[in-house]
């Protein structure tokens, strides 16, 4: 193969137009590598050549995207590379989304190949992860050589069509697709392989990597019960019969926000659970068994709590992605903190 | 869900069967609950007792909201 053409996409403080300032330049193009294109060149030695830099200011990519994209495009194939580079964006947040927009168009829309690289926790890691390749890089600019390093030998393999192996191997944020492949040993061997290390404290890997979850420190215990304001929140799927929001029976897009004014008890004819993924029988016989209203107004007599706070929020949490449920729960924590709710009942199925 | 309603500064107790689920999305207070389909009842039971259940349950979850904890426990 002939010497490989390569654009790279920049935005316009790493292509040295300018800070802040100049966040807000459209698309523009320039000959040859610019900033750390200079450091891609030097690691791609004769065998790529960066013929052209697009740049273009984030603030501009972010709130005229479909314009930028287009203009960006155009730029890029003009120059008919056979690949193109973007960023890496660190932990720039509207940089990172630039960068994997523009990628994962350059792949879609050309048809041409592309790599970027960002901080694990840029946004545009979560939104461009399964589309395109995205090496993990460290937070900022000091780690631009290592970024390169890790960039330059995948790129090359994609701009030479060869087959890229699994994300551990080659280094790049893992894309959410499986790949079969024969193991050597049989899955009940690599399990006791595994188990040994671990018995014997010796590093292993895992075959089934849980999902990382951070931790909130626990708020100060509420010190009067019997003056608290208590709200319920379920991701039980409990919703007014009919479920008049349309809330999915999986991966839920939305919740509920249901009144419980003068409600002392949930009745099969009036509430039902929307959730999939359980048996629905029992919820929707007595909805109380998901959430508990009947008996927190007996509590509410008896003066075991202050109040049940009017409203309860419900989704469905069969399938419902991490974000989003995370998402749910900032908008309805906003409005208990509005309401004055001291305490949270939350259940789940 | 619960851990942005901790973050929201609000103490929350998490009523739920998979125990190990919500102490590995860090939940900080855990009432463990009877069954996935029906946590707070049981539907071989008499109404009565599942009301009482219930109260058992509730009582279990005040408990929770108003003990001062530093790291994640589940209250039996």
């Amino acid at each position: 193969m002939s010497q490989i053409k390569v654009v790279h996409y920049l935005n316009q403080f790493f292509a040295q137009v300018g800070g802040e300032e100049k966040a807000n330049i459209p698309p523009e193009i320039k000959e040859g590598p610019v900033g750390p294109g200079m450091a891609f060149q030097a690691a791609f030695q004769d065998q790529a050549k960066i013929v052209a830099t697009v740049l273009c200011g984030d603030s501009y990519f972010n709130e005229n995207t479909e314009a930028s994209i287009e203009a960006i495009l155009m730029m890029i194939r003009e120059q008919k590379p056979d690949l193109v580079i973007c960023g890496p964006a660190f932990n720039a947040g509207r940089y990172g989304v630039a960068c994997g927009t523009v990628a994962s168009a350059v792949k879609e829309k050309l048809g041409i190949p592309a790599v970027t690289g960002m901080y694990t926790e840029n946004p545009g890691v979560d939104l461009f992860k399964s589309s395109v390749y995205i090496v993990p890089t460290r937070d900022s600019a000091v780690g631009m050589r290592d970024a390169v390093a890790a960039m330059v030998p995948l790129a090359l393999k994609l701009a030479r069509g060869e087959s890229v192996g699994s994300s551990a191997e080659e280094g790049y944020i893992p894309m959410g697709i499986r790949k079969n492949f024969f193991e050597t040993k049989r899955g009940s061997r690599r399990a006791v392989d595994m188990l040994l290390k671990k018995l014997a404290g010796e590093p292993f890997e895992t075959e089934f990597p849980m999902p990382d979850f951070d931790r909130v420190p626990p708020n100060a215990a509420v010190v009067d019960m019997r003056k608290a304001k208590v709200a319920l929140v379920t991701s039980g799927g409990i919703v007014p019969k009919g479920n008049p929001d349309r809330i999915e029976s999986s991966s839920a897009s939305k919740y509920g926000k249901y009144d419980l004014e003068g409600v002392t008890d949930l009745t099969a004819e009036e509430y039902e659970t929307a959730h999939g993924g359980y048996d629905p029988t029992y919820a929707n016989e007595d909805a109380d068994r998901v959430l508990p209203v009947d008996m927190l107004r007996e509590f509410e007599k008896e003066g075991k709590i202050g109040s049940l706070s009017r409203y309860f929020y419900s989704t469905v949490g069969n399938g419902t992605a991490v974000a989003s449920s995370k998402k749910y729960a900032q908008e309805i924590s906003k409005e208990l903190v509005a309401d004055g709710v001291s305490a949270v009942i939350l259940t789940s199925t | 869900m619960v851990k942005e309603i901790e973050r929201a500064g609000i103490p929350v107790v998490h009523l739920c069967t998979v125990v190990p689920i919500s102490l590995t999305v860090g939940a900080n207070r855990i009432v463990p609950t009877v069954a996935i389909p029906h946590p707070l009842g049981n539907p071989g039971t008499t109404p009565e007792e599942e009301r009482e259940l219930r109260r058992k349950l509730l009582d279990q979850a005040l408990d929770a909201l108003s003990t001062p904890i530093e790291d994640q426990r589940v209250f039996e």
